[in-house]
């Protein structure tokens, strides 16, 4: 089976895909879970660190940063991590086990389109608590207007696309046993160097440049300078859609029905 | 020609020398059958006996381990996209999202295909029409049940497999969802039905395929898979007096006799009422509450294979 004909059957109607997502999407104002953990969990970490650190302070242990200038791009990373390991597999975990994608198997629906339609949900929901996170960071706590709009939006983006195709292969292969393990296996660590639990300007150099070439290290370096400095370097911006690529194709080719 | 919607040849499917197994067991072992387009073809047995396998092995759920499987002309395996289109399929172990509404299911099945059914029609013959505001976690097993019926016909399938399609069902239902299955196949579909229940396979079914163990034990019309098993009748009645079963076993016509309480049942061909009746009366003994049954699939399959069909396990 070619990679075309399994994403764009000929004999499958373009308006199922709308309708997929039409019915994820009612599914998922029944049961909003994944947005309300996406906005509060942030902005409850954000509300904690606003109110027991010194955070307007610029800090010589972080390069002169202040807190917030090194953690509200750590929280902008964290939603969308959180969306790709947790909000887009678990669903897909839940449906795999009890027979749901089954039964959509032995329908013209190839399986990449369900995967794509967790995909455009997720991303609308990243839309939606990104700009809610900021907003709450600037109009709550401060934080200065982005120094490059365009570099914010553009890393935003970048940033989307890397960390969700992970996402998207953890969906792809997890079981409802197994799916709470695998985004944690990936989660935790990744947040790591990102810098959730020990800032990237401390880290020596060498744990640096692994972090740079992490999904989330790069997204929060990218995400950082344009918020900072200006428009972002190109190592993040080849390094994420590098892992666009490879973990969509990985996704796709392991995709389980049962 | 896999191109092609219809296979060259005239069968809906081709089944030659299927084999799958799970670990240590074979569930189809050395399968070959065939079904014409137009067909309702039953594939019975007893839970187990490699009938479901059979199914996902044709929808391409399951490659075979060797043999071949064609329908319509694909094979499932390869040719998925081409296949689903044409094929309508309700499976046993399928679900659907419990937070969705029937009426949201039916609409979103309806849009995978070209060619939809009548949603409205399919709703009412099926007793759904009252359901489509409620949750599909709020169904009851039978109301389910009819739902995959529907969605499984809701494409105009040109080939509709459906496994167990009436378990759980009602009696009035029930036959309401037979005519329903004789309706689409009247419009020109191929059934491919799996049942152990014999009176949908006796009522719809053209050709019948008896499975036990992985193999197939008896292939034919449902009549004439009855015959084959040599029990073209089944007389049962109740002796005004005790007898030894030698009376009647001795007996050309009689093949088998069974007691049940003061119940007597011989299976047997030829004249056997007058038979019975004769070397009763030679014992001085009459029979009263006679019943006569032709031959079924039942006592074709029991026969066949010792075990009776809605037997578990095995």
């Amino acid at each position: 089976m070619s990679i075309r004909s399994s994403l764009l059957p000929a004999g499958t109607p373009l308006a199922a895909f709308g309708m997929i997502v039409l019915n994820e999407s009612r599914i998922a104002r029944r049961l909003p879970l994944g947005l309300l953990v996406g906005v509060v969990l942030p902005t409850v970490l954000l509300v904690i660190i606003g109110s027991v650190r010194h955070d307007r302070q610029h800090l010589q242990a972080l390069g002169g940063l202040t807190t917030f200038n090194v953690y509200v791009p750590v929280f902008l990373a964290m939603v969308i991590a959180a969306l790709a390991f947790y909000g887009l597999p678990i669903p897909l975990a839940i449906y795999r086990d009890q027979g749901v994608l089954r039964h959509l198997a032995v329908t013209p629906v190839p399986p990449a389109w369900v995967l794509a339609a967790q995909l455009v949900l997720n991303v609308a929901f990243a839309g939606i608590e990104l700009i809610f996170l900021l907003v709450v960071a600037m109009v709550g706590f401060g934080v200065a207007t982005p120094k490059s709009a365009d570099g914010l939006v553009l890393a935003l983006c970048v940033s989307i696309a890397g960390v969700f195709a992970i996402g998207l292969w953890v969906s792809a292969i997890a079981r409802p046993r197994t799916v709470g393990i695998l985004a944690a296996a990936c989660f935790f660590p990744l947040m790591f160097f990102a810098g959730l639990f020990f800032p990237r300007a401390e880290m020596p150099r060498a744990l640096l440049d692994v972090s740079n070439l992490t999904p989330l290290g790069a997204a929060v370096q990218a995400i950082q300078s344009a918020m900072l400095s200006g428009f972002p370097s190109i190592t993040p911006l080849l390094v994420l859609p590098a892992y666009a690529v490879i973990f969509s194709v990985l996704a796709v080719r392991f995709f389980r029905w049962e | 020609m896999a191109f092609l919607a219809t296979s060259a040849d005239g069968w809906a499917i081709d089944v030659l020398h299927l084999r799958k197994g799970y670990g240590d067991t074979v569930a189809v072992d050395d399968v070959s059958f065939s079904v014409a387009e137009g067909e309702i073809f039953g594939i019975l047995g007893p839970n187990g006996a490699g009938k479901t396998t059979i199914l996902e092995c044709a929808l391409g759920l399951r490659r075979p381990d060797s043999g071949s499987i064609r329908v319509m002309g694909f094979d499932p395996g390869e040719d998925r996209e081409r296949l689903h289109p044409i094929v309508g399929a309700q499976l046993q172990a399928g679900a659907l999202p419990g937070l969705l509404r029937v009426g949201e299911i039916l609409g979103l099945y309806k849009s995978f295909y070209r060619q939809p059914a009548d949603v409205a029609e399919l709703v009412r013959v099926l007793g759904l029409a009252g359901k489509l505001k409620n949750l599909y976690m709020s169904l009851s097993g039978g109301q389910k049940q009819r739902l995959s019926v529907a969605l499984a016909l809701i494409g105009r399938p040109k080939i509709a497999l459906l496994d167990e399609m009436t378990t759980g069902l009602d009696p009035q239902v029930r036959r309401d969802t037979w005519d329903l299955i004789e309706d689409v196949r009247d419009r020109g579909a191929t059934i491919v039905l799996v049942t152990h229940n014999m009176e949908e396979a006796e009522r719809l079914c053209d050709r019948v395929a008896l499975i036990d163990r992985g193999r197939i034990v008896a292939l034919g019309s449902p009549a004439r898979v009855a015959e084959r098993a040599g029990t073209s009748q089944r007389v049962q009645f109740v002796p005004s007096g005790p007898f030894g079963d030698r009376l009647l076993t001795g007996l050309p016509e009689v093949k088998r006799v069974e007691r049940h309480g003061r119940h007597v049942a011989v299976s047997g061909s030829g004249d056997l009422v007058s038979v019975l009746i004769l070397a009763l009366a030679s014992a001085g003994l009459t029979a009263r509450d006679v019943q006569v049954e032709s031959a079924t699939l039942e006592d074709a399959f029991v026969l066949l294979t010792g075990r009776h069909l809605d037997d578990g396990g095995g």
